[in-house]
């Protein structure tokens, strides 16, 4: 377990506290013991070589863990005080947003429709101008606007990959999250999509808090402000990224950032 | 490489039988075709909508037999999709994999038993069960007839349209799921609002192909459908089937003309099926292309 000079506290206000946090696969731990807070209206990148238990960890955050089979979490996370694990995973679905690895844009419905998505499978109806207003809101949000301005009615599949995965940051946006979960977003994408992504991640930060999971180095010297390293499932180190990549305090750190593994 | 190269004979000997299949159904299309040859000339288009099926006086009209299929199958499918619905869900999304494995596989089992099991059944507790309805409803209560040939097709097609819903929904992927899970979506806006949207064109295939059962099922509905040829007049009437007509007057057909007016049927009866089947295939073929 990472000691406690490894783990800075982020300055400001803080949404996520998480207190010895253990997520398992079975009998398998797969995040262990993980204390860190998660800074406001910042970007905190998850950094790690794979299989450390990155993509584990935040899909604890909004209690998608345990839709795997087997899965289990142990310890506290604290959204702005509450336990999510003590609340119904719907209502912190609803605050805690995600994007995932593979642009995943329902390929039954229209581009339109996928931004509204977190409405219409939740039964919620909306009047037209509110549905427009919110559709526009959320695809300028994710820069995908003055591209498929014209095409909202054609289905979300017909578009790139990198515009998918922005339709799928829209479809995120739309249910005006606290926090947006990113897992790996641009690991599918080509450099020009995944450099506009990036771009979107520095923009967004204003008005929501991003946790990124990446295992590009780079990208999260980029994008991030605070940066924390995994390691066969614990976090060895937290702090403010400049910090973290210029002075590791941890000799694992400073190995996986010259890229002697991962 | 001879004709004694082992690999050879096997090669061409595969290619042979498979060959064979096509040549078997293209026959069979070919001998009913040849056989009704008498029935088409005599009878033509009247065949299709004639009223009136009296061999004796050697009139022969199929429409009765046309709508006793229609409304049996049909029937069938409406009483069986709610179940089939519900289990294929239940087995594909809720059930835990270990029951799901056990229920899928008694559900097989279902699939296996003998057609003549289910019409003795049906003749034992279907008619019974029956009866006492037509007897509260105030229609004549035969206990036989189309209401009874509909509840044992459903309970036999049920299986295979179940199982076949379970597989589409099985094939939804992962990640469209995680992705509704993700916006704060319940277990059944999931299923509802994704899982069923995808699989849409695969769920309407298999009912198709249950269909394509219920069209031809013979033994069970003769058994229990009251065999009279005469169009019905009423959902609770006795009829016949086109596959019971042929099971029930094949063997005392004496008129050269009566047999060829069943094989006609037969031929009817062929083509409906081939077509129902073939139709599933192009909505199956599309939604794996997508």
């Amino acid at each position: 377990m990472g000691n406690k000079e490894t783990i800075v506290d982020p300055r400001g206000p803080i949404i996520f506290d998480i207190r010895n946090l253990w997520a398992y696969y079975g009998e398998k731990p797969a995040v262990k013991g993980v204390t860190c807070k998660i800074p406001e209206k910042r970007v905190t990148a998850i950094m790690g070589p794979s299989g450390c238990g990155k993509t584990t960890f935040i899909r604890c955050l909004n209690r998608l863990h345990e839709l795997s089979p087997g899965a289990r979490v142990e310890g506290e996370i604290f959204l702005r005080g509450k336990n999510i694990l003590e609340i119904d995973p719907v209502v912190v679905r609803r605050r805690v947003g995600m994007v995932f690895q593979k642009p995943n844009p329902f390929p039954t419905m229209t581009i339109y429709d996928n931004v509204l998505a977190g409405y219409k499978l939740l039964g919620i109806r909306l009047r037209r101008e509110e549905a427009d207003r919110l559709v526009e809101e959320a695809l300028r949000k994710a820069a995908l606007w003055d591209e498929v301005k014209d095409s909202l009615h054609k289905r979300g599949t017909y578009l790139s990959g990198g515009q998918q995965q922005r339709l799928c940051i829209a479809r995120a946006l739309a249910v005006k999250p606290e926090v947006l979960l990113m897992d790996e977003p641009t690991s599918a994408l080509d450099p020009k999509s995944t450099a506009k992504i990036e771009e979107l991640v520095v923009e967004l930060k204003k008005t929501v808090t991003i946790v990124i999971v990446t295992h590009n180095i780079a990208q999260a010297g980029r994008v991030s402000d605070y940066a924390a390293f995994f390691y066969l499932g614990e976090l060895v180190e937290f702090g403010p990224t400049s910090q973290l990549f210029t002075v590791p305090r941890d000799k694992r750190t400073e190995e996986f950032l010259k890229g002697k593994f991962g | 490489m001879g004709w004694g190269d082992p690999d050879r004979i096997f090669y061409r000997l595969c290619w042979g039988f498979s060959l064979g299949m096509v040549f078997l159904v293209l026959g069979i299309g070919i001998t009913l075709f040849w056989g009704s040859l008498p029935s088409l000339k005599a009878f033509g288009w009247h065949f299709l909508v004639g009223r009136i099926w009296d061999p004796v006086n050697e009139k022969f009209g199929a429409l009765p037999f046309l709508v006793g299929t229609l409304i049996t199958s049909f029937g069938a499918l409406i009483l069986t999709l709610p179940f089939a619905l519900s289990s294929g869900i239940f087995l594909a999304e809720y059930a835990p994999p270990r029951v799901a494995d056990a229920l899928s596989t008694v559900i097989d089992l279902l699939a296996g038993i003998p057609s003549v099991i289910y019409g003795l059944w049906a003749l034992f507790y279907l008619v019974p069960l029956v009866r006492w309805v037509e007897m509260k409803l105030g229609v004549i209560p035969f206990g036989l007839g189309l209401p009874t040939a509909s509840l044992v097709l459903a309970v036999m097609i049920l299986p295979y349209a179940a199982s076949i819903i379970r597989e589409v929904l099985r094939m939804v992927p992962h990640e469209l799921k995680e992705a509704a899970y993700g916006l704060g979506a319940t277990r059944w806006e999931v299923i509802r609002g994704v899982s069923i949207p995808y699989g849409l064109s695969g769920i309407v295939a298999g009912l198709l192909l249950s269909l394509g059962r219920a069209l031809g099922e013979t033994m069970a509905v003769t058994m229990v459908i009251g065999n009279r040829s005469e169009m019905p007049r009423s959902p609770w009437d006795l009829a016949n089937t086109m596959a019971s007509v042929i099971a029930n007057e094949f063997t005392e057909a004496s008129r050269d003309i009566h047999l060829s007016a069943l094989i006609e049927i037969g031929l009817l009866l062929f083509l409906i099926t081939l077509a129902v089947n073939i139709l599933a295939r192009i909505i199956i073929l599309r939604l794996q292309v997508r």
